[in-house]
């Protein structure tokens, strides 16, 4: 009977799995994952499950009924040491060696830490990235207490908002000349920032944290690069994550920006594939890695049928969200290599869209509180339509009803 | 314990039990209801969790609020009367006996 093994039991191993069975795989099945749990959802534990309004049980992708069903032998609280791509064998943690027909690496990405040269050891200095960090943290989150959030992008500024909304102080620290500078237009940044503002977040942009000492009363001085100090209690850390690769190092296989699939997910060994946060694959005539559940389940489910020959190539299309206070923001498409934005404001008040463009195409829109723009422009961007920019910016024109350039073209 | 019956596409039914508290597409997923993909979690940012209420039951449910009723309009298939996101109903002790049919695709 053949094995497929799948290292790493996230969002994209777990949809993976399951996707396996989905198409008939009738082999064994073992999903193993370094965590002590069975596969969660990630984007809560910087929201709802940070806030407290949303309980553990509540976390889980699928319950173990679902495994026992399906007959996946999900392994919990095992670290994969090794993969020997010869002999197509996987080292346990114990030591222990199994052999597989195909592998599946869907190792997600590791948080980066702060250096404990610069404080990162610190008791109270925290990363956002599984469960037992959120866990870890969730004591400090009583009001009053002082936080330094360290980082601006996604993450950050949720981990922010909830802080902000339990009555704690924060500052949030970003090197960038501005907020979400990787993942967002300026216009977006702006925009959110002032919700942030308006509950009491200070921010230092264009500023970077130097270094966390103790001071005598037992609180954290972090020393900033615009010469000031801001003390606090503990600090959180968003500062991106690397891609988990050592596996796929260690196995001789091809890095680039994360572990290097074709458009069915193949590494640069036949019988190895990867999916999800850890892998990069090709996008647009170059090479693309993402962060992000839609694209670590769609990911993942085109790959599990390469793996059984019945692969199509993946396209990914790209969605995000993000909740802070009671903004909902919603993201479709990618921004790279845009030259424009427009911004179409939203018929209720507190919401609004940014629409952005390469020449006349739509690549991506940011919408705030205004789920009709975020699907509207999910659905031309996924059928390669693009609206004209001036039709988008007059909120007279229904959402509905967007010329489109293309029409004009043909 | 609340009891939901689910029917699948295919015209088998799976009752689902849940504590109070608990979202319909929560309750769905820890049934292994098949169907529901619920790709967002709950964000109310993908409508792949949609479900048909039982007509005998709509007015019971708690009315859509804006975000629901503005994603939902996106959703396949929908049917003015009877569809809602899953993830945005929240089981009540009332809610028990509720009966939803699953669509045939999401997406
Ligand atoms: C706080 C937070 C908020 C987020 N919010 C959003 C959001 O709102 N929307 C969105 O779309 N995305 C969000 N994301 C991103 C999203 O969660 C990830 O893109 C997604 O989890 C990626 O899935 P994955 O399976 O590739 O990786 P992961 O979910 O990280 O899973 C990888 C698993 O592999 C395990 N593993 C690694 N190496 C080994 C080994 N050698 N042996 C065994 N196991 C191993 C890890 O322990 C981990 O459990 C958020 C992420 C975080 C951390
Ligand atoms: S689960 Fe995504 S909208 Fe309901």
């Amino acid at each position: 009977m053949s094995h497929i093994a799948v290292i790493g039991a996230g969002q994209a191993g777990s949809a993976l799995a399951a996707k396996l069975r989905a198409l008939g795989f009738d082999g064994r099945l073992t999903l193993i994952g370094a965590e002590p749990v069975a596969p969660y959802q990630r984007p809560p534990l910087s929201k709802k499950y940070m806030a407290g309004d949303m309980t553990l049980d509540r976390l889980f992708l699928r319950p173990q009924a679902f495994y026992d069903e399906n007959r996946i032998d999900l392994v919990t609280g095992c670290q994969v040491e090794a993969i020997d791509p010869e002999a197509m064998t996987i080292r346990m943690a114990d030591g222990a060696a199994i052999a597989a027909d195909q592998i599946a690496l869907t190792t997600g990405a590791d948080p980066i830490r702060l250096p404990a040269a610069m404080g990162g050891a610190l008791p109270r200095v925290y990363t956002m990235r599984s469960l037992a960090d959120a866990d870890a943290m969730a004591p400090e989150f009583t009001a009053g207490r002082r936080v330094l959030i360290v980082g601006g992008g996604y993450v950050g500024l949720e981990a922010a908002a909830v802080a902000a909304s339990r009555g704690l102080k924060v500052t949030l620290v970003e090197m960038a000349p501005r907020i979400l500078a990787r993942v967002a237009a300026q216009e977006t940044a702006d925009w959110i920032r002032a919700v942030h503002v308006a509950h009491g977040v200070e921010f230092r942009e264009g500023c970077g944290l130097q270094g966390l000492t103790e001071t005598d009363t037992g609180a954290y001085a972090a020393a900033l690069s615009d010469g000031t100090t801001v003390t606090v209690d503990f600090v959180v850390c968003g500062i991106g994550v690397r891609p988990a690769t050592a596996l796929a190092e260690g196995a001789g296989l091809t890095l680039d920006n994360g572990i290097a699939v074709d458009a069915f997910g193949r590494t640069s060994h036949p019988r190895i594939f990867a999916a999800g946060d850890c892998a990069s694959f090709p996008w647009q005539g170059g090479r693309i890695r993402l962060e992000s559940v839609p694209n670590a389940i769609d990911q993942a489910e085109a790959t599990a049928a390469s793996m059984l020959g019945q692969g199509a190539p993946y396209v990914a299309k790209p969605w995000f969200w993000s909740d802070q206070y009671d903004v909902k923001l919603q993201i479709a498409g990618l921004n790279t290599g845009h030259d424009r934005v427009v911004v179409r404001p939203g018929d209720k008040p507190g919401s609004q869209s940014h629409w952005y463009y390469r020449g006349a195409t739509l690549l991506a829109v940011d919408a705030m509180n205004d789920p009709r723009a975020y699907m509207t422009g999910k659905r031309l961007i996924e059928a390669g339509h693009s609206p004209l920019p001036e039709a988008v910016a007059d909120p007279a024109v229904a959402l509905k009803a967007l010329p489109l350039a293309d029409d004009l073209a043909a | 314990m609340i009891t939901v019956t689910f029917t699948a596409p295919d015209g088998a039914e799976i009752a689902a039990s849940a504590r109070p508290g608990l979202t319909l597409m929560e309750a769905a997923r820890d049934a292994c209801v098949p169907g529901i993909l619920a790709e967002c979690g709950g964000a109310c940012s993908c409508s792949t969790c949609h479900v048909y209420i039982d007509p005998a039951w709509t007015a019971k449910l708690p009315e859509a609020e804006e975000m629901e009723v503005d994603l939902l309009d996106f959703a396949v298939e929908v049917d003015p009367e009877t569809s809602r996101l899953s993830c945005q109903i929240t089981l009540t002790p009332e809610l028990d006996g509720l009966r939803v049919r699953v669509p045939a695709r999401q997406g």
